[in-house]
């Protein structure tokens, strides 16, 4: 397929860098980029998730002091940084399946911001649900 | 017209030397191009300056680079409206480097040929169309003007050099969506895998930069559309 040509000693290839370098980029690629970052942030909240549930091995005491730890403020916060990542990732996840199977192509933009209404929504209900339920 | 003068940083690079920008002061007036300031530099203050161009409006695709980190076709690419001090321009990315701007196109170029080279293809000739004298045949020009700005964008050709890339896999739509007495199953063939259509992740940066119209990603997701209705069909007996 390809000639056999001089190799030259240097290509612009910014590697994985390419997937979060959104300088001047747009729409697409800022979703392509915080899709990524989500998912993987996902994938170690699921790490931490389960080793924080092996405290449960260690008896009730180490558990009740997680508990208190986690009904301060600063940990409910992260509770929503949680499900912004959840519903960015999930909703922005269902348009890129969709597209990617060639549905709504040409309305890719729309969809995205529809599903993002959405999920803003759904962020501010459980932003809402998590700093109102009663702390016992 | 009013003059200003604008600061060019440029992206130099000579074989075996270390890459670097070099910076130079222009005078523009408010219909230069950044190929035409990127001409006086090398005119009036650096002759050692290399940067591709033929056609000076948008229709032969060598002046791809980026400036201000953007793609963009430096012949159409107005120098003021750019509204910054500092114009920076560079190579494209993802592209063997020859020297400063110039980047070696061979293996973009030739992935169009097994996508069926649509953008050579003889055309038809309409029934009454008058053809000039000793013309027995002419190649059909299609949109994409092969101008790499897609490839440079895309997000996944960053990582991944065998990805066949936005504008070889909008080639190889155009040759499945019009056949032409030709058999698709070939090129559909040629798309279906790792690097192939299934690589792309949607980022829609190819059609973005596009300075004609070609939506290579349109393109990607029309081939994936129609292998996931063949691969169903092939499910269900068909072929
Ligand atoms: C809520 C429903 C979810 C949906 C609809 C969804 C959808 C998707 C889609 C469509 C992709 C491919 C993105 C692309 O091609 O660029 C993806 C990638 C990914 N997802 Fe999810 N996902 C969901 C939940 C999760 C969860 C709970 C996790 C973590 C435990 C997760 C982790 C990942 C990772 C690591 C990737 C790869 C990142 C990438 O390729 O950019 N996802 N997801
Ligand atoms: S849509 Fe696909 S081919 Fe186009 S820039 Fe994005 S990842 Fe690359
Ligand atoms: S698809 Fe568009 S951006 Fe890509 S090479 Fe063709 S004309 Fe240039
Ligand atoms: S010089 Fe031909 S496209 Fe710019």
């Amino acid at each position: 397929m390809v000639q056999e040509r001089q190799t030259y000693g240097l290509i612009r290839r910014k590697g994985a860098w390419s997937w979060l370098d959104v300088r001047g980029r747009r729409l697409g690629a800022w979703a392509f980029a915080l899709n990524r970052l989500t998912g993987l942030g996902l994938v170690l909240y699921l790490v931490i998730h389960l080793l924080v549930l092996s405290l449960l091995t260690q008896g009730e005491s180490r558990w009740n002091d997680f508990i208190a730890l986690a009904k301060s403020p600063a940990f409910l916060f992260l509770d929503v940084v949680l499900f912004f990542g959840l519903l960015f990732h999930g909703l922005n996840g269902i348009r890129v399946a969709l597209v990617g199977m060639g549905l709504g192509v040409e309305r890719h933009k729309t969809l995205f911001w529809v599903l993002m209404t959405i999920g803003a929504v759904l962020l501010l209900l459980s932003a809402w649900k998590v700093f109102s339920s009663p702390a016992t | 017209m009013a003059e200003q003068t604008v600061q060019f940083k440029v992206f130099r690079y000579k074989q075996g030397e270390r890459p670097s920008y070099q910076t130079y002061t222009v005078r523009v007036d408010p219909r230069t191009t950044v190929l035409r300031a990127l001409e006086q530099i090398r005119q009036e203050q650096d002759g050692t300056l290399a940067f591709r161009h033929s056609c000076f409006h948008a229709s032969c695709g060598t002046c791809g680079m980026k400036v201000n980190g953007q793609e963009v076709l430096a012949c159409v690419t107005n120098v003021l409206e750019l509204g910054t001090p500092v114009v920076v321009v560079e190579p494209l990315d993802n592209a063997p480097l020859i020297t400063d701007l110039v980047v070696d196109m061979g293996d973009f170029y030739a992935r169009y040929q097994p996508a069926g080279m649509p953008m050579i293809r003889e055309s038809e000739f309409l029934p009454d169309s008058q053809v000039p004298e000793g013309v027995e045949h002419h190649m059909r020009l299609e949109n994409c003007i092969e101008c790499g700005l897609c490839l440079s964008a895309c997000p996944v050709a960053g990582s991944d050099p065998l990805y066949l890339g936005p504008a070889a896999l909008a080639a190889a739509w155009r040759m499945v969506e019009e056949p032409r007495g030709r058999d698709p199953a070939t090129v559909l063939a040629w798309v279906d895998h790792e690097h192939g259509c299934w690589r792309c992740h949607a980022a829609f940066e190819c059609s973005e930069v596009c300075p004609s119209n070609v939506d290579p990603a349109g393109a990607i997701m029309a081939l994936r559309r129609e292998l996931t209705r063949r691969k169903i069909g092939q499910l269900f007996g068909r072929r």
